[in-house]
């Protein structure tokens, strides 16, 4: 099992995550696009700990996965507050905070 | 020698004129009725002081007359010396009187002139002031001593010109004082500095010991240097301009300062440095040629101005170029530049009391031509007014004919033409003298219509009194009774030489010049009637009513290119330094006002631009690891 595959993968999730932040104006589904990219991210340094045979990456693997609950806990409660003022989920639609 | 017994007190001779001032104004008005009393008592215990000692040193053998007194340490860096020290010698004792007897003097008379004059307490304290720097100005023992003495009295004159300062004249004329006598000042310290580089001291004692070994380059650098600071302070050509406006200040003010002591510290300087200007001959002839322009000069302007203070000023220009002329000559005029100026300072400050106590009973008018048939109403003035005007003529025996004479003789000594043109000034001297008597004492009333001229209170002419007498008998005691050449000369040094024309010749001439010049003056104001608006007059009239366009020439040469200048570096700091500065400011501004535009709002183009600047970081890492 060549380890490049993995990494050919993880970049393709990555960019798949990238792309659905860039085109999606659902909050909940850019949200799950930002997962996609920081569980890309995972599987990156996972596989570079397989590698390298060391255990560094995965450590880090879980650091990522801790922040990536914290922020869907801070997140999620963001968009529930602002679809609750705005009754919509669109991100285009806040977009007072300019010049 | 070391100070002893009486001599001991050179110190308290300077410190009770200070004293007197500090108190005066320190406490402020709750001195305002005794000050003025004080003001005058420290000057005259000053005076008492220095006769003791002038007694004291007149018993001394000639050798030993020289005293010194050495306070304190001033300045010691690295082999930078000053004392706070002071030199009592038969020059400087001179002095002590001439500022502490003629001052005492016209303390008492400015107690009736300013009596109703309600900051009459601070004009005291400035005087005292005034006398306590002079005095620090002659008794120091070294350059940088007599530069304190030297910026005090110009402190003094700058606060005594301007004391009417609600005057906007007059306080444009202090201003004008001080901004020249700085120009001058500038010459005064380059010429210290010069002097420690060469020799390595600044004291008297050092300086003129090791002199002669300096090359005559230097010391001519030096003398013209000193000859600046002169120029300043004695209003000396190219100078000049300030001592005309300078008789803003009240008249005692003039008397004391712009006629008898201040304006005389640059013959005081040049004499002290006598040793520096034989040895800079170059330096000596400058000297001689500026202090025969002035007494030209100064003489043609008194013969013009119809201000009474004015005339008198022109007249003070010109007799101390006598003095800076005779002192310029070398050994054979330093004792009679100082004698001059001794008996100048009396019947100067004599003429300068007299026009105050004129003024005073003609409502502050200082136009002459206001005057006229005064010499039956006010009988003291008229007199005292007369005998300082036939000593300042030089008609024997008054004191001004021996000491203009010595110095007529000692210019024929030097050059012939030197001596014309001394009596030529002599002569103008006469015109210009009988001018201004004919004008304010004969001729007839032109007074204005609510005037009611009369004799000025006793305390004002007891001093018109004094000085009248001295101008009648100082010269001739202090030449033959004083012998006032033998008393100098271990300070100043004297020769005679041989004069190609006979004495008597000279003395008749410059004595029938002074006689002509005055007849003239009667036939042009008395025999005919004197017009209350001055007339047009010939080119030379009016060339001199205008100061030989003294202060046109300054406008033209300095005045005018300092404002060009300053409005071209206003001009360059508003346009070019702000300009810079203020275009940098917009530009940064108008790229801002673009760039929050990129600001707007939309959370996903601000992701793209993170996607978009990730890519250009990840390219530029591939890049570098490939190439």
């Amino acid at each position: 099992m060549n380890p490049s595959n993995y990494i050919v993968l993880s970049a393709m999730l990555f960019s798949i995550g990238g792309i659905g932040v860039l085109v999606r104006r659902n909050a909940i589904i850019v949200f799950m696009s930002v997962e996609l990219m920081l569980n890309a991210a995972n599987l990156a340094f996972v596989c570079f700990a397989r590698m390298n045979g060391s255990l560094d990456g995965q450590v880090v693997a879980f650091f990522v996965m801790v922040v990536a609950a914290s922020e869907v806990v801070v997140g999620l409660a963001l968009i529930v507050t602002v679809f609750r003022t705005r009754r919509s989920a669109s991100v285009d639609e806040p977009n007072l905070l300019k010049y | 020698m070391p100070a002893e017994g009486i001599f001991s007190l050179i110190w308290v001779i300077i410190a009770l004129p200070f004293a007197g001032a500090a108190i005066l104004l320190l406490l402020g008005r709750r001195t305002n009725s005794w000050g003025p009393y004080l003001g005058v008592l420290t000057v005259a215990a000053s005076a008492v002081l220095g006769i003791l000692m002038a007694v004291a040193m007149f018993g001394r053998a000639a050798e030993s007359r020289t005293v010194g007194q050495d306070l304190y340490t001033w300045v010691l860096v690295d082999r930078f010396q000053v004392h706070m020290a002071f030199q009592l010698d038969q020059l400087s004792i001179t002095f002590v009187l001439l500022i502490t007897v003629v001052g005492t003097l016209i303390h008492v008379y400015s107690l009736g002139y300013m009596a109703h004059d309600e900051n009459r307490r601070k004009f005291f304290g400035y005087l005292n002031l005034f006398v306590g720097a002079m005095l620090l100005l002659v008794l120091a023992n070294n350059y940088l001593l007599l530069y304190v003495g030297w910026e005090g009295v110009g402190l003094a004159s700058y606060l005594l010109i301007g004391f009417w300062q609600h005057k906007p004249s007059a306080a444009a004329a202090a201003k004008k004082a001080f901004v020249i006598n700085r120009v001058g000042d500038v010459g005064m310290s380059l010429a210290i500095m010069l002097i420690f580089v060469t020799v390595g001291s600044v004291s008297f004692h050092e300086v003129f010991g090791t002199v002669d070994k300096a090359n005559e380059g230097t010391l001519t650098a030096i003398g013209l240097l000193l000859l600046l600071a002169a120029c300043g302070k004695s209003a000396q050509f190219p100078l000049q301009a300030w001592l005309l406006d300078a008789m803003e200040g009240p008249t005692p003010v003039s008397a004391l300062i712009h006629a008898a002591t201040m304006v005389t510290a640059g013959v005081y300087l040049i004499a002290r440095s006598n040793v520096i200007f034989d040895h800079a001959p170059t330096a000596a002839l400058v000297v001689v040629i500026v202090g025969c322009i002035t007494m030209l000069m100064g003489a043609i302007i008194g013969s013009a101005k119809d201000d009474i203070k004015k005339s008198l000023a022109g007249s003070t220009m010109s007799q101390i170029g006598y003095m800076i002329l005779a002192v310029g000559l070398g050994p054979v005029g330093y004792v009679f530049g100082i004698f001059h100026l001794l008996t100048h300072g009396v019947f100067k400050a004599g003429l300068f009391l007299g026009a105050g106590s004129v003024m005073h009973g003609m409502h502050d008018n200082v136009n002459m031509r206001r005057y006229g048939a005064l010499r039956a109403f006010m009988v003291v003035t008229f007199v005292t007014f007369v005998a300082c005007t036939l000593s300042i003529m030089g008609i024997p025996p008054f004191s001004g004919f021996w000491s203009k004479d010595s110095i007529i003789h000692a210019a024929f000594e030097q050059n012939v033409f030197l001596g014309s043109l001394t009596i030529l000034a002599a002569g103008i001297t006469g015109f210009y003298m009988t001018r201004m008597v004919i004008m304010t004492f004969f001729s007839k009333a032109r007074w204005e219509d609510d005037v009611h001229p009369h004799e000025s209170p006793k305390v004002m002419t007891i001093p018109l009194i004094i000085l009248g007498i001295g101008a009648l008998a100082q010269g001739f005691l202090m030449l033959y009774w004083g012998d006032i050449v033998a008393w100098l000369e271990p300070v100043v040094g004297y020769q005679e030489k041989d004069v190609p024309i006979p004495e008597v010749l000279i003395l008749s001439l410059s004595i029938g010049v002074v006689l002509v010049g005055a007849a003239i003056a009667i036939l042009m104001y008395q025999r005919r009637p004197v017009p209350v608006e001055p007339p047009h007059g010939s080119w030379l009239t009016r060339a001199a009513r205008e100061e030989l366009y003294g202060n046109q020439v300054n406008d033209v040469l300095v005045v005018e290119p300092s404002l060009q200048l300053t409005a071209g570096t206003t001009w360059f700091d508003s346009k070019a330094v702000d300009g810079f500065v203020g275009y940098l400011a917009s530009f940064t501004g108008a790229l801002s006002g673009r760039m929050r535009r990129y600001q707007s709002g939309f959370a996903r183009s601000y992701a793209l631009s993170m996607v978009g600047g990730a890519i250009i970081v990840v390219l530029a890492l591939v890049l570098v690891r490939l190439s």
